[in-house]
């Protein structure tokens, strides 16, 4: 089975899971299989049409799935799959005592849909 | 020419002069080299401390902000006798105090679209320390332009990431990150938080590709990408190469010269008014003071629970952001209604989705619990 390593960011969203064991004989399957597992995670991972969002990075051993065959690159048992996620940080969000930060995007991912698309 | 090295240098510089690979020659490049470190927090700490211990002739050092106690737990350059100060100047004494024989250039003032590739423009190579996405993408597009390596560090939480973005023997940071996550798709302010040693781990490896690329030994992490997470105490690495569809460093370019990153990113990459959500949405600390001594008032907390050991509100709802979406049935709309967090950011989001959702009797306390401590209830700790 093929595995599925989670940046610190989103795995909030996998019980804290590092490493998701996945079903699928490509990244497209994996993806679902993963995201099946833990629904939570979709948002993060794809956009309202379900395509991947483009600053999500996924790579197979050491290669970019965007230099292999995109969501189509086969994947084979045991191999090793890591999702990397666009960095900003340094220094926290909120910003510190007494310089706070009005906006802050340390991850390239969100835990709560933007209000106009809640559906609540 | 090279410069040469005085009695005293060869002494200081004796344990590098030792290593074949940097050698007199090698010391002598690192004394003639130059090097810009944008921000001096928690990465531009160890790097701009042992980039100057190297002997490294020039460092500049950009920032703009100054030391704040809640710093020093990972930005070691600075100290509790420089609290208060600006932070260039807190970092430039520590630096020629290690090493009185390098040229120290501070510049104080954000890195922007006005003035970056004239700071930027005499030094040999530049260091990324930044906090934010479009000063990131800013010191990447000046390095493209200028033909200078972008050594990239960045951090969260356990999480680091290093690689040498040289856009004339590899790829840049667009091609493997063509664009921010949009502003619609952002992280609750409550992910944040580093852990102190981190910048320490992730800021010596930046200060260790830089040493390579100067001295031109060894094999810098041109089109490659650390990862690296503390908790597991793991190091992957991965390939990165050229984007051929890249906007600033492809054939077909055509981002050609500096653009409005907080435009292009969507968000503020400098300090602005402190947590606020307009001025028709705010209530300071203050006047909420004396609103809730006549009035019932529904407090809702939307920190994290374990941040609520630190302070709390008595009476206050807690109702963590990113949750908030989920659990709206818990409030009632027709009820006076005020939002909180630590600084009034998160908060600021949570009355943006609340009133998406209908309430319209909402107030976001400005500047947050911490404005509170500050200016109601001095008991209260601030963080």
């Amino acid at each position: 089975m093929p595995v599925l390593r989670i940046p610190t960011p989103l795995r909030a969203y996998t019980n804290g899971q590092s490493e998701v064991n996945v079903n699928g004989s490509n990244i497209s399957d994996a993806l679902t299989d993963l995201t099946i597992q833990y629904p939570a995670l979709k948002p993060h991972l794809f956009n309202e049409g379900g395509d991947l969002r483009p600053f999500v990075n996924l790579f197979v051993g050491e290669n970019n799935i965007k230099d292999l065959q995109g969501v189509q690159t086969p994947i084979r048992d045991g191999e090793k799959i890591m999702l990397i996620p666009s960095i900003a940080g340094g220094r926290h969000c909120e910003g510190e005592a007494r310089s706070n930060i009005p906006f802050c995007y340390e991850i390239a991912s969100s835990p709560i849909p933007a209000p106009r698309n809640d559906g609540v | 020419m090279l410069p040469e090295l005085s009695r005293d240098e060869i002494l200081r510089y004796s344990r590098h002069l030792l290593i074949p690979e940097v050698g007199l020659e090698g010391q002598r490049k690192l004394k003639n080299s130059s090097a810009l470190i944008i921000g001096t927090g928690g990465l531009g700490s160890p790097v701009a401390l042992y980039l100057a211990a190297a002997g490294i002739g020039r460092i500049g050092l950009v920032d703009y902000d100054t030391v704040d106690s809640s710093n020093l737990q990972r930005q070691v350059i600075h100290g509790t006798s420089t609290v208060g100060k600006l932070k260039v100047e807190s970092a430039r004494d520590k630096l020629l105090d290690l090493n009185p024989g390098i040229q120290v250039d501070v510049y104080n003032e954000p890195y922007t679209s006005e003035n970056a590739l004239r700071i930027a423009k005499d030094y040999d190579i530049i260091l990324d320390g930044t906090d934010n996405f479009p000063t990131r993408y800013l010191t990447n597009d000046v390095a493209v332009f200028l033909g200078k390596p972008n050594v990239y560090a960045s951090i969260y939480r356990f999480d680091g990431q290093v690689s040498v973005f040289y856009a004339k023997e590899g790829p840049c940071y667009r091609c493997l990150f063509p664009e921010p996550p949009p502003p619609g798709l952002v992280p609750s302010c409550a992910e944040g938080g580093v852990l102190g040693v981190l910048p320490g781990t992730i800021g010596t490896l930046q200060a260790t590709e830089a040493l390579k690329v100067l001295l031109g030994i060894g094999e810098p992490l041109i089109g490659k990408l650390l990862l690296y997470n503390a908790l597991d105490m793991s190091f992957d690495f991965v390939k990165l190469k050229k984007n051929p569809n890249c906007r600033v460093c492809g054939p077909n370019a055509d981002i050609k010269e500096l653009i409005d990153y907080e435009a292009f990113c969507g968000v503020p990459s400098h300090d602005h008014e402190e947590g606020s959500a307009g001025a028709n949405w705010d209530i300071t600390a203050p006047e909420l003071a004396e609103r809730v001594k006549t009035n019932h008032l529904k407090l809702v907390d939307v920190r994290e629970p374990h941040e609520l050991e630190i302070s709390k509100l008595p009476d206050a709802k807690n109702i963590p952001l990113g949750q908030l979406a989920a659990r709206l049935s818990e409030l009632d709309s027709a009820e006076e209604m005020v939002v909180f967090c630590k600084g009034g950011t998160r908060s600021a989001r949570a009355l943006e989705l609340l009133v998406s959702a209908g309430f319209k009797k909402v107030k976001n306390l400005k500047g947050g619990i911490n404005a509170w401590a500050k200016e109601v209830d001095q008991n209260l700790p601030i963080y």
